[in-house]
């Protein structure tokens, strides 16, 4: 009797620790999926891989850190100032940097994109310090607990994981069923077509460069609620990160943003729990390069047969 | 109605298009014939504002379009469905027909629709279905009603009866017509020479990027040159 208690407890332990483990990993994707909407979304319409996304994420988590601890603002007056502080420099990223480019060999504005991303990590270098700033988590650091205590949830993740789910219920409902959103989609098949519809595709890049951002900043306040340390490179790993993640889902598909982002999450997490935290991130990029052998369009990626 | 005179278009060195100059009336079908390569397509994206010309002018009811950016053009009732249908084949029938319109107003739609799909009673049967599921002839029709949402004042169709049976060709070129009968101008690029002439009022016959003959389009379909050239007898 005592011994069959016993068992379960361990086994109930287990279990537990996987639950939790579990839990972790659809946090931490459900970040990379919101990062990984921005590359996405960029890329399926511009055709252009944003590197300078992942520090966008960055500036947004500053921003938000500012807000906060220097200038005592409440928490939700923060964050939006960080999405808006977010969205005018991305929109203002894609007029400077890439519009210009907008004819040019994908090569010249992959490199653009790098030079951007470097020049925004100096820049907050230049402005902030590198010195690692603490950043407090927007929503608290308490927890639910449940099974009378052997599994809890912190605020963290369910905000995290609710955000997650907002951010993609509302983009599936803005480009399945809005004109914009509709005209979005139809720039990301075919930009000349577009403009034979009298859709603005400049406008509309744009349009999408200031949604990715906002969700930059969104990704940037939660990342750091949960890992809390700030530095000009805080955006760097994640996003790279987000962007395999894009591409894992199959980059340009909104659904695979959000697959693609989980599964890097929940197998990070895993990773990290049963094999070894120093090569969790050797272990995510392996999975990366099995599935793009087997799929290269990635999970959900579109190949649509065009009929002549 | 419109009227281009003397563009010049270059692709990198190529000289697409030469002091090329032409002039659709309202209410006309115009026609513009020639072989592969001639530069027909290049005028089409050019008036529509996708190329730019290095010279010359293009005016569209006495307004100059020629540096306009290519959405404002459409606003302007100046609409083109283009080679090869370019429908967007991830999205269904109706949305893209929707994408059509989108530079109307909301509450005209329904009604532009019903229009359309009076005209092509299959595309109401398919409007559900993603548009890539279409097979040609389906694709373009959508094409051309996808070009009509967008009311325009004059319509651009560039090979409109490119890759599909003879049947559908027939079916294409009727529907041009009633388009036309119901106020739409027109302004048609085509390979099948024949087909084409036997609609149009006007027709300009292009020649590595220049206007080699133009004139009334019975009369040039009866000229001994042009029939050599593009009728095949």
């Amino acid at each position: 009797m005592l011994a069959a208690l016993l068992r379960f407890n361990f086994l109930g332990g287990l279990y537990m620790s996987f639950l939790s483990h579990l839990i972790s990993g659809v946090s931490l994707g459900s970040i990379y999926a919101i990062i990984a909407l921005g590359y996405t979304m960029v890329y399926g319409i511009a055709k252009m891989l944003n590197f300078a996304h992942g520090d966008v994420i960055m500036v947004g988590a500053y921003v938000c850190f500012f807000a906060v601890s220097r200038y005592d603002m409440p928490v939700i007056p923060s964050v939006l100032l960080a999405v808006a502080a977010c969205t005018a420099l991305g929109v203002f990223i894609e007029r400077l940097a890439y519009k210009p480019l907008r004819s040019a060999p994908s090569l010249a504005v992959l490199i653009t994109a790098i030079g951007m991303s470097y020049f925004l990590q100096n820049s907050a270098q230049l402005l902030w310090t590198s010195n690692p700033k603490v950043f407090s988590s927007v929503v608290g650091n308490g927890s639910v607990k449940f099974f009378d205590g052997r599994l809890s949830i912190s605020y963290n993740v369910i905000v995290t994981v609710l955000a997650c789910i907002i951010i993609m219920s509302v983009l599936t409902w803005f480009t399945g069923r809005t004109k914009m959103g509709k005209a979005m989609r139809a720039c990301s098949e075919d930009k000349d077509a577009a403009q034979l519809m009298g859709i603005n595709v400049n406008a509309t890049i744009s349009m999408t460069f200031a949604i990715g951002s906002a969700l930059a900043a969104v990704a940037g306040v939660l990342l750091c609620s949960v890992y809390p340390t700030l530095m000009p490179t805080t955006g760097s790993m994640p996003g790279i990160k987000a962007f395999t993640a894009a591409v894992f889902g199959g980059i340009g598909s909104i659904p695979g943003a959000l697959l693609g982002g989980t599964l890097l999450g929940v197998i990070e997490i895993f990773a990290k729990a049963y094999i070894s935290t120093q090569l969790s991130d050797a272990i995510v990029f392996l999975v990366l390069i099995i599935v793009l052998l087997v799929k290269p369009a990635g999970l959900l990626g579109k190949q649509v047969q065009e009929k002549v | 109605m419109l009227k281009v005179e003397g563009i010049n278009v270059y692709y990198d060195a190529i000289h697409a298009v030469r002091q090329v100059s032409l002039d659709v009336d309202d209410g006309e079908i115009v026609t513009l014939i020639g072989a592969n390569g001639a530069g027909k397509s290049t005028i089409l994206r050019t008036i529509s504002g996708l190329l730019r010309s290095g010279a010359g002018n293009i005016y569209f009811m006495n307004e100059s379009i020629r540096a306009m950016p290519p959405h404002k053009i459409v606003e302007r009732g100046l609409a083109q469905v283009p080679e090869g249908r370019r429908i967007f084949l991830r999205m269904t029938v109706e949305d893209n027909l929707e994408m059509g319109a989108y530079t109307q107003k909301s509450d005209g739609i329904r009604g532009d629709l019903e229009r359309v799909y009076t005209l092509f009673p299959r595309l109401k049967e398919r409007r559900k279905q993603v548009a890539g599921t279409l097979s040609g002839g389906e694709q373009q029709m959508l094409a051309m009603g996808r070009g009509l949402m967008s009311r325009p004042k004059l319509l651009m169709l560039d090979e409109p009866s490119m890759g599909l049976a003879p049947i559908l060709v027939e079916q294409i070129f009727s529907t041009i017509t009633e388009m036309n009968r119901e106020g739409t101008t027109i302004l048609l690029v085509e390979q099948n020479a024949q087909m084409a002439l036997s609609i149009a009022a006007k027709a300009y016959v292009l020649e590595t990027g220049r206007v080699a003959m133009q004139g009334d389009a019975r009369e040039l379909a009866v000229n001994e040159d042009v029939k050599k050239a593009y009728l095949g007898h």
